[in-house]
Protein backbone atom coordinates (compact mmCIF):
# COMPACT_ATOMS: atom_id res chain seq x y z
CA UNK A 1 0.00 0.00 0.00
CA UNK A 2 1.21 3.47 -1.31
CA UNK A 3 0.04 6.86 -0.28
CA UNK A 4 0.15 8.01 -4.18
CA UNK A 5 -2.23 11.44 -3.70
CA UNK A 6 -3.02 13.47 -0.92
CA UNK A 7 -5.40 16.49 -1.50
CA UNK A 8 -6.55 20.16 -0.12
CA UNK A 9 -9.71 21.56 -0.62
CA UNK A 10 -9.41 25.01 -2.94
CA UNK A 11 -11.80 27.75 -3.38
CA UNK A 12 -11.24 27.70 -7.42
CA UNK A 13 -9.45 25.01 -9.13
CA UNK A 14 -8.15 27.43 -11.76
CA UNK A 15 -7.00 29.65 -9.51
CA UNK A 16 -5.49 26.69 -7.38
CA UNK A 17 -3.72 25.43 -10.74
CA UNK A 18 -2.07 29.00 -10.72
CA UNK A 19 -1.20 29.28 -7.56
CA UNK A 20 0.37 25.91 -7.17
CA UNK A 21 1.83 25.68 -10.57
CA UNK A 22 3.49 29.53 -11.35
CA UNK A 23 3.97 30.74 -7.31
CA UNK A 24 5.20 27.42 -5.74
CA UNK A 25 6.70 25.77 -9.02
CA UNK A 26 4.83 22.16 -9.10
CA UNK A 27 4.29 20.64 -12.40
CA UNK A 28 0.27 19.49 -13.19
CA UNK A 29 0.56 15.80 -13.49
CA UNK A 30 -3.10 14.94 -14.11
CA UNK A 31 -5.70 16.99 -15.52
CA UNK A 32 -8.73 15.39 -16.50
CA UNK A 33 -12.12 16.54 -16.65
CA UNK A 34 -14.79 15.18 -13.99
CA UNK A 35 -18.58 16.55 -14.45
CA UNK A 36 -18.16 20.17 -13.64
CA UNK A 37 -14.68 19.79 -12.12
CA UNK A 38 -11.19 18.57 -12.87
CA UNK A 39 -9.55 16.18 -11.46
CA UNK A 40 -6.31 18.42 -11.28
CA UNK A 41 -3.21 16.98 -9.27
CA UNK A 42 0.50 18.55 -8.93
CA UNK A 43 3.86 17.31 -8.29
CA UNK A 44 7.09 18.97 -6.99
CA UNK A 45 9.74 19.02 -9.77
CA UNK A 46 12.19 17.62 -7.48
CA UNK A 47 10.36 14.13 -7.55
CA UNK A 48 8.13 13.88 -10.22
CA UNK A 49 6.92 10.25 -9.57
CA UNK A 50 6.37 11.69 -6.16
CA UNK A 51 3.08 11.97 -4.08
CA UNK A 52 1.02 13.65 -5.85
CA UNK A 53 -1.20 16.82 -4.41
CA UNK A 54 -4.77 16.98 -5.69
CA UNK A 55 -6.55 20.21 -5.35
CA UNK A 56 -9.83 19.00 -4.99
CA UNK A 57 -13.20 21.55 -5.12
CA UNK A 58 -14.75 22.85 -1.81
CA UNK A 59 -18.31 21.86 -3.12
CA UNK A 60 -19.16 19.60 -0.25
CA UNK A 61 -21.09 21.53 2.68
CA UNK A 62 -18.63 20.62 5.16
CA UNK A 63 -15.93 22.21 3.52
CA UNK A 64 -16.38 25.71 3.91
CA UNK A 65 -16.56 25.56 7.63
CA UNK A 66 -13.90 22.92 8.21
CA UNK A 67 -11.90 25.02 6.61
CA UNK A 68 -12.63 28.74 8.36
CA UNK A 69 -11.86 27.19 11.52
CA UNK A 70 -8.90 25.47 10.80
CA UNK A 71 -7.15 28.78 8.98
CA UNK A 72 -8.91 30.84 11.87
CA UNK A 73 -6.52 28.39 14.53
CA UNK A 74 -3.46 29.25 11.51
CA UNK A 75 -3.89 25.86 11.07
CA UNK A 76 -2.19 24.18 8.16
CA UNK A 77 -4.01 22.26 5.47
CA UNK A 78 -0.83 20.43 4.32
CA UNK A 79 3.16 20.50 4.51
CA UNK A 80 5.43 20.33 2.03
CA UNK A 81 9.75 20.05 2.68
CA UNK A 82 12.05 22.11 1.81
CA UNK A 83 16.28 22.42 2.05
CA UNK A 84 16.41 25.94 2.79
CA UNK A 85 13.40 27.52 4.33
CA UNK A 86 14.77 30.99 4.65
CA UNK A 87 15.59 31.12 0.97
CA UNK A 88 12.13 29.72 0.09
CA UNK A 89 10.27 32.13 2.42
CA UNK A 90 12.41 35.14 0.67
CA UNK A 91 11.98 33.43 -2.53
CA UNK A 92 8.17 33.51 -2.05
CA UNK A 93 7.51 36.60 -0.36
CA UNK A 94 9.21 38.13 -3.67
CA UNK A 95 6.71 36.66 -5.85
CA UNK A 96 3.81 37.79 -3.50
CA UNK A 97 3.00 34.72 -1.28
CA UNK A 98 1.54 35.90 2.03
CA UNK A 99 3.07 33.88 5.26
CA UNK A 100 0.89 33.96 8.47
CA UNK A 101 3.85 32.33 10.37
CA UNK A 102 8.02 33.56 8.79
CA UNK A 103 10.21 30.74 9.45
CA UNK A 104 10.45 29.66 13.24
CA UNK A 105 12.19 26.72 15.50
CA UNK A 106 10.20 23.95 16.62
CA UNK A 107 12.46 21.21 18.31
CA UNK A 108 13.94 19.48 15.65
CA UNK A 109 12.48 21.32 12.90
CA UNK A 110 11.77 24.76 11.43
CA UNK A 111 8.57 25.83 9.72
CA UNK A 112 6.56 28.56 8.26
CA UNK A 113 3.16 29.07 7.05
CA UNK A 114 1.75 31.18 4.10
CA UNK A 115 -1.66 31.62 2.53
CA UNK A 116 -2.08 29.72 -0.74
CA UNK A 117 -5.17 32.38 -1.65
CA UNK A 118 -7.68 29.36 -2.31
CA UNK A 119 -9.10 29.13 1.09
CA UNK A 120 -6.06 27.10 2.78
CA UNK A 121 -2.50 27.61 5.03
CA UNK A 122 0.31 25.80 3.90
CA UNK A 123 3.10 24.86 5.98
CA UNK A 124 6.98 24.61 4.99
CA UNK A 125 9.35 22.49 6.96
CA UNK A 126 13.58 21.99 6.94
CA UNK A 127 14.47 19.38 9.39
CA UNK A 128 17.12 21.13 11.12
CA UNK A 129 17.71 18.04 13.59
CA UNK A 130 18.51 20.65 16.55
CA UNK B 1 -10.44 48.80 37.43
CA UNK B 2 -13.11 47.17 38.71
CA UNK B 3 -11.83 44.77 41.75
CA UNK B 4 -13.70 41.96 38.96
CA UNK B 5 -11.02 42.68 36.09
CA UNK B 6 -7.79 43.01 38.91
CA UNK B 7 -9.39 39.71 39.47
CA UNK B 8 -9.00 38.39 35.93
CA UNK B 9 -5.23 39.97 35.49
CA UNK B 10 -3.79 37.88 38.72
CA UNK B 11 -5.80 35.21 37.70
CA UNK B 12 -4.37 35.13 34.01
CA UNK B 13 -0.94 35.59 35.23
CA UNK B 14 -1.49 32.99 37.93
CA UNK B 15 -0.16 30.41 35.59
CA UNK B 16 3.75 29.90 34.17
CA UNK B 17 2.52 28.40 30.49
CA UNK B 18 0.31 31.57 30.21
CA UNK B 19 3.00 33.87 31.24
CA UNK B 20 5.10 32.25 28.92
CA UNK B 21 2.87 32.93 25.84
CA UNK B 22 2.76 36.27 27.28
CA UNK B 23 6.66 36.65 27.26
CA UNK B 24 6.49 35.35 23.55
CA UNK B 25 3.59 37.48 22.31
CA UNK B 26 5.56 40.69 24.04
CA UNK B 27 8.57 39.39 22.08
CA UNK B 28 6.48 38.70 18.84
CA UNK B 29 3.05 39.78 18.55
CA UNK B 30 0.60 38.76 16.43
CA UNK B 31 0.76 34.81 16.70
CA UNK B 32 -1.44 32.27 15.26
CA UNK B 33 -2.69 29.86 17.33
CA UNK B 34 -0.54 27.51 15.58
CA UNK B 35 2.25 29.91 16.07
CA UNK B 36 1.91 29.64 19.93
CA UNK B 37 1.83 25.84 20.12
CA UNK B 38 5.48 25.76 17.48
CA UNK B 39 7.07 28.23 19.10
CA UNK B 40 5.94 26.85 22.44
CA UNK B 41 6.99 23.91 21.55
CA UNK B 42 10.48 25.44 20.04
CA UNK B 43 11.16 26.87 23.59
CA UNK B 44 11.59 23.99 25.59
CA UNK B 45 9.94 20.93 23.62
CA UNK B 46 7.21 20.16 25.92
CA UNK B 47 4.22 19.65 24.16
CA UNK B 48 0.79 20.88 25.38
CA UNK B 49 -1.97 20.09 23.59
CA UNK B 50 -3.34 22.21 20.85
CA UNK B 51 -6.43 22.76 22.68
CA UNK B 52 -4.84 23.23 25.89
CA UNK B 53 -2.88 26.32 24.73
CA UNK B 54 -6.43 27.19 23.29
CA UNK B 55 -7.30 27.39 26.84
CA UNK B 56 -4.96 30.18 28.19
CA UNK B 57 -5.27 32.34 25.24
CA UNK B 58 -9.08 32.93 26.00
CA UNK B 59 -8.10 33.09 29.56
CA UNK B 60 -5.44 35.70 28.66
CA UNK B 61 -8.12 37.30 26.44
CA UNK B 62 -10.98 37.68 28.82
CA UNK B 63 -8.82 39.31 30.92
CA UNK B 64 -8.32 41.84 28.57
CA UNK B 65 -4.67 41.18 28.09
CA UNK B 66 -4.89 40.46 24.25
CA UNK B 67 -5.21 42.28 21.14
CA UNK B 68 -6.89 40.42 18.58
CA UNK B 69 -6.54 40.77 14.84
CA UNK B 70 -7.45 39.25 11.68
CA UNK B 71 -4.80 38.39 8.51
CA UNK B 72 -6.76 37.68 6.22
CA UNK B 73 -8.89 34.59 7.77
CA UNK B 74 -6.08 33.81 10.44
CA UNK B 75 -6.91 35.22 14.26
CA UNK B 76 -4.21 36.43 15.19
CA UNK B 77 -2.49 37.96 19.28
CA UNK B 78 -0.93 40.60 20.16
CA UNK B 79 -0.30 41.50 24.08
CA UNK B 80 -2.09 44.39 25.11
CA UNK B 81 -0.12 46.36 28.24
CA UNK B 82 -2.85 48.72 29.57
CA UNK B 83 -4.67 46.26 31.98
CA UNK B 84 -0.79 44.62 33.28
CA UNK B 85 -0.06 48.28 33.93
CA UNK B 86 -3.19 49.53 35.54
CA UNK B 87 -2.70 46.68 37.75
CA UNK B 88 0.48 47.78 38.26
CA UNK B 89 -0.40 51.03 39.66
CA UNK B 90 -2.95 49.99 41.45
CA UNK B 91 -0.74 47.84 43.64
CA UNK B 92 1.87 50.34 44.02
CA UNK B 93 -0.98 52.61 45.09
CA UNK B 94 -1.56 50.52 48.33
CA UNK B 95 1.80 49.60 49.02
CA UNK B 96 3.10 53.61 48.88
Amino acid sequence: MRIYVTSVFVDDQAKAHDFYTEKLGFIVKNDVPVGENRWLTVVSPEQTEGTELLLEPSDHPAVPTYKSAIVADGIPAASFQVDDIDAEHERLSGNGVEFTMSPTDAGPVRVAVFDDTCGNLIQLLQMTGE
Amino acid sequence: MHESELDLVFKALAHAERRRILFSLYDKPKQSLFEVCAESFGRDGKTLSRQTISQHLDALERAGLLEVTWQGRTKMHSITEKPLRRAMKILSNNLS
